[in-house]
């Protein structure tokens, strides 16, 4: 969905990038806390949600970059 | 509103470097859009109105978000702790009937007429004193609007994350400052459809994980049964009398002081969310935003009414009142929606939800700040002040306003740190106007008869029924029963009764003085009242493709959602 008129980037393609790098980010932690166990952890930890919930954003992220990539956008 | 005046001293949650990152990046990237933007505000056009090529979705999904503020997640949040269920009326009935209608019935008028503001159709409508009137009120009450919630967000992030006071308002405010000043009104948009998307991605595992925990919507019940009671669960069942709901409130006050006034005045008339949707690129577009709003509007209480009664049923502890919570050492109600975070957020996914309270808090407060440059440069500068300024002054009028209302609004959030009683002041100010405009408007819109004097004579009589109803409870508190029809009315309910009788009184009077006053040419109303307009049609457009039948189909959940949870 290319809203905006001519050459400004579409706005779901900035969201696109945070997603994507926050999903990272997320997915990371949450990778980071299955080899290292905390001491103290949250409630449900046993579900992982970081990592899903990281994932999740994260290849949502990705498919938003690419649909919404600058060429591909004003080649639509 | 959240009363934080008193909040604990100690803090809630530790971040991680990976949480620091994630908060660190939400700054810098909201930053750049406003840097990538700066290049396309050239014009007032641009600069104020976003260059009026918004879709339907972004005008709505911004249309949402300015109103989605972080004290609003937190408030409600606590509300539903406290209240129950009854806090979704406030996104239910409380919402979705008037942005409905905004869409609908009162969207084109806004929308054919080229206004840049609600003052500037005031203008239009009935004339420069009423513009006057109403552009003073809302850019003042807007900018101390916005330090109250800069000053309230300030010390939640205090309480949460241990941050400075001083730090969180300076840092935040002037990110907001720079964004707004530089790319204008698409800036805000660009990154309040951003922040929509954070505070979704930050706040929804809070119920996902909290039904997993409480057993699912059946064990929700039974724990908040147990730990509360059941009249917790329902949203109309209890409200056939003050004294049976926790919120003392009567089935009248929601449905015609929330749901017809407060609701529709806010929605339809309050020119910070109403600005979100005259950026959109055409009339129909303009008409689906509020629809596409509305939709998702119905599913906010998944994020914020759902933890609140999550946290009666899964908390260890009981969350009592600001007073009780300072003595004791315990948690406040405020502090359900951070609590519920850290118990279920480990490290990213805590920083995640840090961002949304953040991103929450600067798309409400970059809301305010321009609606406040609009109205001002519009309504005020250029009408009162230099009338023959040119578009480049505009634009260089508009980014200075930025600044100053940022500054403004600092300046209020130090003198409510010093003076707490001006937040409840300023908020009974606000609402003192909210409720006669929409009469105002309305009458406008679907009368031809109103004259200017009658609108304008309206608007000031409501407004001063409004604040003399408000010092008449102040002085003399036995009033209540007569303004709230009830001594057991609590404050909810005599706001809820103050705005039905202003709204009452400003239409009154409107009808009356326009009858007594020469009404104006038919032909100047074209394009501004319902009768002497031409309505652009939908032409050959499918039925899928109408708002009417969006609109319908919201409704139509609207409704299911009420029934479900009666």
């Amino acid at each position: 969905m290319n809203m905006e008129a001519g050459e400004t980037l579409s706005i779901w393609f900035f969201i696109g990038i945070s997603l994507l790098v926050n999903g990272i980010l997320v997915a990371g932690a949450g990778i980071y806390e299955l080899i290292s166990p905390p001491q103290n952890p949250v409630v449900l930890f046993s579900v992982h949600a970081n990592v899903w919930w990281g994932a999740l954003m994260g290849i949502l992220g990705a498919i938003y970059c690419y649909h919404f990539k600058p060429h591909r956008a004003s080649a639509k | 509103m959240l009363p934080l005046a008193t909040f604990a001293s100690t803090r809630l949650v530790h971040l991680s470097a990976v949480d620091g990152l994630i908060v660190v990046f939400y700054f810098a990237f909201v930053l750049a859009i406003g840097f990538y933007l700066k290049g396309r505000a050239r014009t007032s056009e641009d600069y104020f109105m976003a260059g009026r090529e918004m879709t339907a979705w972004v005008a709505g999904l911004s249309f949402l978000s300015a109103n989605l503020g972080a004290l609003e997640l937190m408030g409600w949040a606590a509300s539903s702790y406290q209240y129950g269920i009854l806090a979704a009326h406030w996104y239910w009935i409380g919402a979705i009937p008037a942005m409905l209608f905004l869409g609908i019935v009162m969207m084109p008028f806004y929308y054919i007429c080229k206004t840049h503001s609600v003052p500037g159709y005031l203008q239009l409508r009935y004339g420069k004193a009423t513009r006057t009137l109403s552009a003073v009120s809302f850019a003042f009450m807007t900018v101390l609007m916005s330090g109250i919630n800069m000053y309230s967000m300030a010390l939640v992030m205090k309480v949460v994350l241990g941050w400075d006071i001083h730090f969180s308002i300076w840092v935040s405010s002037l990110t907001v400052a720079v964004y707004v000043g530089l790319g204008g009104l698409r800036s805000a948009i660009f990154n309040e459809v951003l922040q929509f998307v954070l505070i979704w991605a930050g706040a929804l595992l809070i119920p996902i994980l909290g039904l997993v925990e409480a057993g699912g919507w059946h064990g929700l019940q039974t724990r908040v049964a147990q730990n509360a009671a059941p009249a917790y669960m329902h949203l109309w069942s209890t409200l056939g009398s003050f004294k049976d709901n926790p919120m003392g409130i009567h089935w009248t006050g929601i449905v015609f002081g929330l749901g017809a006034i407060i609701s529709f005045g806010y929605w339809t008339t309050d020119f910070l969310v109403v600005q979100r949707v005259l950026s959109a690129h055409n009339l129909r577009a303009a008409k689906m935003a509020p629809i596409i709003g509305a939709g998702f509007k119905m599913f906010v209480p998944f994020i914020v009414i759902l933890p609140g009664l999550l946290g009666i049923a899964v908390l260890p502890f009981k969350l009592t009142g600001e007073s009780v919570a300072v003595a004791t050492g315990g948690h406040s109600y405020n502090e359900v929606l951070p609590l519920m975070l850290a118990r279920y957020c480990g490290p990213g996914l805590l920083g995640l939800g840090i961002t949304a309270l953040i991103a929450g808090f600067m798309s409400g407060m970059a809301g305010n700040v321009s609606a406040f440059t609009t109205v001002w440069t519009y309504d005020i500068y250029a009408s009162l002040i230099h009338k023959d300024c040119t578009d480049k002054q505009l634009v260089t009028m508009g980014r200075w306003c930025t600044v100053l209302g940022v500054l403004i609004s600092i300046g209020t959030a130090y003198l409510v740190m010093h003076f707490l009683s001006i937040m409840d002041y300023v908020q009974a100010l606000f609402s003192f106007f909210i409720a006669p405009l929409f009469a105002t408007v309305l009458l406008g819109m679907l009368w031809k008869r109103t004259t200017s004097a009658g609108g304008f004579w309206g608007l000031l009589a409501g407004t001063a029924s409004s604040v003399g109803m408000w010092a008449w409870v102040k002085v003399d508190p036995s009033a209540l029963r007569y303004v709230a029809l009830s001594p057991y009315a609590r404050d909810m309910a005599e706001n809820m009764y103050r705005a039905l009788w202003s709204c009452l009184v400003c239409a009154l009077v409107t009808v009356l003085v326009s009858l007594l006053t020469k009404p104006r040419p038919l032909s100047e109303l074209t394009g501004l009242v319902y009768g002497a307009s031409e309505i652009p049609s939908n032409g050959e457009a499918a039925f899928y493709q109408r708002p009417i039948f969006w609109a319908a189909v919201v409704a139509v959940v609207f409704v299911i959602l009420n029934i479900l949870f009666w």
